[in-house]
């Protein structure tokens, strides 16, 4: 085993490695030593990093990877083993205002008895605050944020009605209405048709250029070039993270994934071919 | 009005004194008395079908449903008593009312079956329909009973209620029976109702007949209602259904295991609960008997093996702590790793350290102090600690293992993240020193062994 | 049928009752928590008990307090079992409240003396002596029951007012409302107290099991009729009126086709709620059994007709002339459905002016042509697209095609059209009619 004087000799010869210690202050998400475990098993492990500020971020990685927990980790929806999240320089109870959330589709109850519009109205509804209730100009907000996602001709329809791709833009809808900083969206491009998810590259282009900061889940490889300029390699640890030109490498994307690479990718092209 | 009492009445009271002597309590205890022995032989057995049979109930997600069963028996009940009353019998036959229990018994199944099925709403709604408005319509049916001419229905409600105190040797036959039945079917029907349980959809493309699978389920659970009812009432025998096998879950992940535990516990409940209530007057057997089972569940809840709260909460404050002092060895070995100076000091500065992770200060003097325990660190003063031998050997070995990890996730990305056991001391413990050398080798080919590996991250220019 | 003022005050009393539960459980059934309304009805008895024994009075107050704290502790108690023991949580409701309970009962029997509580009443209610129990209000004397009820229902419709958004979105999306710094635990034990204050009110009057009945069966019957909250409490609300009126007429009526006099009107009640919703499932517009089951054979017709309409059009195509029977056996043969299904089928495109008798057969007309046209056009585009873009072998792109023609509407139909462009023929060689 290792001895001390070996281990101080290794020790003085490696260069500096950056280990993820120095964080941007004013960081729309900054994530230090985030552990998520359930039970003993690790899901996530380490993540230590600043999402900069304006860029549109993929996150990929095999299932079982971590993705989705590490956004609930940071919204506070599921425990942390250890570390610590800020958004903008804050905790992230003091700065709720700021972050809006896309959950995964299957979270609710779609039979439940409202339309799209009210949907996207729940969006405001931390805006107004407690005992005032809500207001034509809510509505009308509402109303503008189905018409950016195109669905503005769908406000009255309950929401079991809608398909797939059209209750994912009225989650989107209900997000951009939040007006927020900071997006963090749970695979808004499962499941969807074609027009929906131009539509929603479109929102999420918008978003970008008025300054805001996105963080998604995203399953399809294929894509990850052209929707992002960042990406997020997660395989329980970070893979990789960086501009997409630099990151979305082969290399790292075999390390991401393993074996499964090519399987997956075949599969993959072979039900989006099914799917059109 | 209607006055049905609920409270069973009082147990077989074999002591009428409230001061208890011992020799009472080991006779009651080992059935010396007639009575009680009856009594406690009926709880047991119930105790032991309703724990078994209800393991299969909780996994299936349907604990409830035995609330929604029991209910739903007593318009049957009424109506079986209007039948052999119009039919010119007493309306007092067991068999009879006990069939008419059965039958909307399992009729307030199908509906509740059926509503989810069939409309938007969920089965929680579906149980709630079922189980008030078949009740209510029993009562409803009870009033008319009580109205009519021929009724004289003294002794119907002892089956909502319960009379547990006065089980006679005809009862606890039929109980015996049943419950025995219940018991057999269940051994017998183990691997078919464990395949329904866990995955129903495999069970019928594996060809087995799930909907009768089911349907026998419910209806040994069915019998042992229905014989429970008028044994320990309505609300009890619920109790008997449901925790006795949440209380075994906490203890076991094996199902054989579960269910024998389960149905000890219930049989333990109707023991030592039947037996209470034989000791101590005024106090209902049924209630007893559940608060007993409950205790044990609590107990179960708290200091359960597998499951528990209290295992569970250790583990997780383990990790906590294993991740904090692993985060501190890895800062410091980063830390001696960059500085330059070929013999100086091995030193960390705890204002550095603050700086670099996400611990509080507190936490930090926290994990300062364990490391100085340990002798991993020693004070030099002003905030500054030098690294020991000892220190900087721990400090290398958790970096290499985290390296080491890393490094394994990224080339065996396929089958790596569930092999991971951070915890490990040595990672060579988990996958053995043929594949550490192999990882090592990855690394970096010239990297001689034993030594600490580069970390193999990607970093991006902004930051990470 | 003989009405007295008595019979309007117990009418008065359970709807007062019915509406106030009715109310709540909307959020209940949208929370998938009905059976929660279930565990606190039973779970407040020893909540009462110790009122009672603390208190020495059966003091409205006193008691309200006593169930509030129960229901609280009930609903917190199953949150405990159901996060720290990760016990499902319809078995973590019959844990908590089962064991309450009995805890209720051992101590009502302990201390009978002490305590003047029926628990035979609880269950069961006696609205019937409700009216007797009367309280002066100004000049009036009103049954002390209506006060106490009217007073519930009037805090339940405040609370549920003022916090309507907030009860809403937290039923909806737990997890949207906790991002949004609304706590959605608290909206819920404010719920959960609120039924237990209800559950208690309700007791004397109509008994426990009809408070689970009011508190469940309206909002699950309005949640099948409409789309929309607002509309669904006010659904639930007149059904619960009705529910409540309708069960007393019918416990006096009832009783006398089987010779007796009276029964419970709290059973009746829930009796008669059950049956309106036994209608409602069975009737309900949308939602219901019924016009699903009308809907789904309306599309089965329609799907068969536009297979018999792609039959004649083949046969002319390939100028087959064939008797009548033998189109009904050979539309029988390639669904596998009856000869009389086939028969209507055929009968149905001649009523809708699709297809007309000629000698001994049917022939297209030209309305029924163009849009049998259509259809084949559909079929054999998919049948090639298939073929081509999906590498569906030719000898199973048939059947497949066979099921997307149905669905393809014009948009489809052109977008499969440009995939298509170049095709004139499927892949069995067959044209691919024009647009």
């Amino acid at each position: 085993m290792t001895t001390a004087p070996a281990s101080r000799r290794a020790a003085r010869e490696r260069p500096h490695v950056a280990t993820g210690a120095e964080h941007h202050p004013d960081a729309p998400l900054s994530i230090h030593d985030m552990t998520v475990a359930y039970h003993r098993k690790p899901v996530i492990w380490d993540i230590d990093l600043d999402i900069p500020a304006g860029k549109l971020v993929g996150i990929v990685g095999p299932n079982g990877a971590g993705k989705s927990t590490l956004i609930k980790a940071c919204l506070d929806l599921v425990p942390r083993a250890s570390g610590r999240v800020l958004v903008y320089g804050r905790p992230y109870p003091e700065q709720r205002r700021r972050v809006a959330y896309v959950p995964q589709r299957e979270t609710v109850d779609w039979e439940y008895p409202i339309n799209a519009l009210g949907l996207v109205t729940m969006g405001r509804y931390g805006q107004i605050g407690w005992f005032r209730p809500v207001t034509r100009r809510h509505r009308a907000a509402a109303r503008a944020a189905l018409e950016r996602v195109g669905m503005q001709d769908y406000a009255d329809r309950q929401i079991s009605q809608l398909s797939g791709g059209q209750q994912q833009r009225v989650f989107l809808a209900r997000a951009l209405v939040q007006d927020a900083d900071l997006y963090l969206m749970d695979e808004p491009f499962a499941g969807v048709d074609a027009a929906t998810e131009r539509a929603i590259v479109q929102v999420l282009r918008d978003l970008q250029a008025a300054g805001r900061t996105v963080l998604v889940v995203h399953h399809d490889l294929q894509t990850v070039p052209t929707y992002f300029d960042w990406v997020l390699l997660l395989n329980m640890r970070v893979v990789a993270f960086g501009p997409t030109a630099e990151v979305f490498t082969e290399d790292n994307l075999r390390k991401t994934y393993g074996g499964k690479l090519t399987l997956l990718d075949a599969a993959a092209q072979a039900m989006a071919r099914a799917q059109r | 009005m209607t006055t049905l009492s609920p409270i069973p009445t009082d147990g077989p009271h074999v002591v009428h004194d409230t001061a208890l002597n011992l020799g009472d309590v080991v006779d009651v205890l080992l059935l010396r008395d007639y009575n009680t022995m009856l009594v406690v032989l009926a709880t047991v057995v119930l105790g032991l079908a309703a724990g078994a049979i209800g393991t299969f109930l909780l996994l299936r997600r349907r604990a409830l449903m035995g609330d929604a069963l029991s209910h739903a028996m007593l318009p049957g009940i009424a109506i079986a008593f209007m039948v052999m009353v119009a039919f010119g019998g007493s309306g007092k036959s067991m068999p009879g009312l006990l069939i008419g229990a059965a039958v909307t018994g399992l009729l307030g199944v199908a509906a509740v079956l059926a509503i989810t099925r069939l409309t938007r709403l969920k089965d929680d709604a579906a149980l709630g329909v079922v189980l008030s408005v078949f009740f209510g319509f029993g009562v409803a049916l009870l009033g008319i009973v009580q109205d009519m001419p021929e009724g004289s229905p003294a002794g119907l409600a002892s089956f909502i209620q319960g009379k547990t105190a006065s089980i006679v040797r005809k009862d606890l036959w039929l109980i015996l029976i049943v419950a025995g039945v219940v018991a057999l079917m269940t051994v017998l029907l183990f691997k078919e109702l464990a395949l329904l349980c866990f995955d129903e959809a495999f069970a019928s493309v594996q060809g087995w007949p799930v909907l009768t699978l089911d349907v026998m389920l419910l209806t040994l659970v069915t019998a042992v209602t229905v014989v429970g009812l008028q044994a320990v009432g309505l609300i009890l025998i619920i109790a008997l259904l449901i925790i006795p096998p949440a209380a075994a879950r906490f203890w076991t992940e094996r199902l054989g295991v579960m269910l024998a535990l389960a149905a000890l516990i219930g049989g333990l409940g109707g023991w030592i609960g039947a037996s209470i209530s034989a000791l101590v007057p005024r106090l209902p057997a049924g209630a007893i008997i559940v608060i007993v089972v409950a205790t044990i569940f609590v107990a179960s809840m708290l200091f359960g093996a597998r499951r528990g709260v209290v295992a569970r909460l250790i583990v997780q404050a383990r990790l906590g702590r294993t991740v904090r002092r692993q985060h501190l060895l890895r800062a410091i070995f980063e830390h001696v790793e960059a500085a330059d100076a070929e013999d100086a000091e091995p030193i960390v500065v705890e204002a550095t350290l603050v700086q670099e992770r996400s611990w509080s200060r507190a936490a930090l003097r926290r994990l300062l102090r364990w490391a100085r325990r340990r002798h991993l660190l020693a004070a030099v003063g002003d905030g500054r600690w030098r690294v020991t031998d000892l220190g900087l050997t721990e400090a290398a070995r958790v970096a290499r293992n985290h390296r080491l990890w890393e490094i394994y996730l990224i080339h065996h990305a396929d089958v790596a993240p569930s092999h991971v056991d951070r915890d490990a001391d040595q990672i060579e413990h988990v996958l053995g020193p043929r594949l550490v050398r192999e990882l090592e080798r990855l690394l970096e080919p010239a990297h001689p062994a034993g030594t600490v590996p580069p970390s193999p991250h990607v970093i991006g220019p902004e930051g990470g | 049928m003989q009405w007295y003022t008595l019979d309007t005050w117990i009418v008065v009393i359970g709807v007062l009752c019915a509406t106030a539960c009715a109310l709540l459980g909307n959020f209940l059934v949208l929370r998938r928590m009905s059976m929660m309304g279930d565990a606190i009805s039973h779970a407040v008895l020893p909540g009462l008990a110790v009122a009672f024994l603390i208190s020495g009075s059966r003091s409205s107050l006193v008691m309200f307090i006593g169930a509030g704290v129960v229901g609280l502790l009930t609903a917190v108690f199953v949150q405990w079992v159901h996060t720290f023991g990760r016990v499902d949580r319809g078995a973590a409701m019959g844990v908590v409240f089962t064991t309450l309970f009995a805890i209720g009962l051992v101590l009502i029997v302990r201390a009978a003396h002490a305590v003047d509580l029926d628990p035979g009443c609880v269950l069961y209610g006696s609205i019937e002596l409700a009216p007797w129990d009367t309280v002066a209000v100004g000049p009036w004397l009103v049954p002390r029951a209506v006060v106490v009820l009217g007073s519930v229902l009037a805090l339940n419709t405040l609370v549920v007012g003022v916090f309507y958004k907030e009860l809403n979105i937290s039923s909806f999306d737990p997890a949207l409302a906790t991002t949004l710094g609304i706590n959605a635990r608290a909206m819920q034990y404010l719920l959960m107290t609120l039924v237990a204050i209800t559950t208690v009110a309700a007791f004397e009057a109509i008994g426990s099991i009809l408070v689970i009945a009011m508190l469940i069966v309206p909002a699950a019957a309005a949640h099948l009729l409409t789309d929309r909250l607002g509309s669904m409490i006010a659904v639930s609300l007149v059904f619960a009126a009705v529910s409540a009126a309708l069960g007393h007429v019918a416990a006096i009526v009832v009783p006398g086709w089987v010779g007796a006099t009276d029964t419970m009107t709290s059973g009746m009640m829930a009796t008669v709620a059950g049956g309106l919703f036994a209608i409602t499932v069975l009737a309900a517009p949308r939602h219901g059994v019924v016009s699903r089951v009308v809907v789904r054979r309306r599309l089965r017709g329609r799907i068969l007709r536009e297979d018999a309409l792609g039959l004649l059009y083949r046969l002319e195509e390939q100028d087959q002339p064939v008797t009548r029977s033998e189109l009904v056996d050979r539309l029988r043969t390639a669904l596998v459905i009856g000869g009389g299904v086939a028969t209507r089928a055929f009968r149905g495109l001649v009523r809708r002016g699709l297809a007309e008798p000629a000698a001994e057969s049917l022939r297209l007309t030209d309305a029924g042509r163009v849009r049998a046209r259509q259809l084949v056009r559909t079929h054999r585009l998919w049948e090639s697209y298939l073929y081509e873009h999906l590498a569906v072998p030719a000898d199973h792109v048939h059947d497949t095609a066979m099921d997307l023609e149905h669905v393809t509407d014009p948009a489809m139909r052109e977008a499969l059209a440009d995939h298509a462009a170049d095709a004139a023929e499927d892949p069995h060689g067959t044209m691919i009619p024009p647009a």
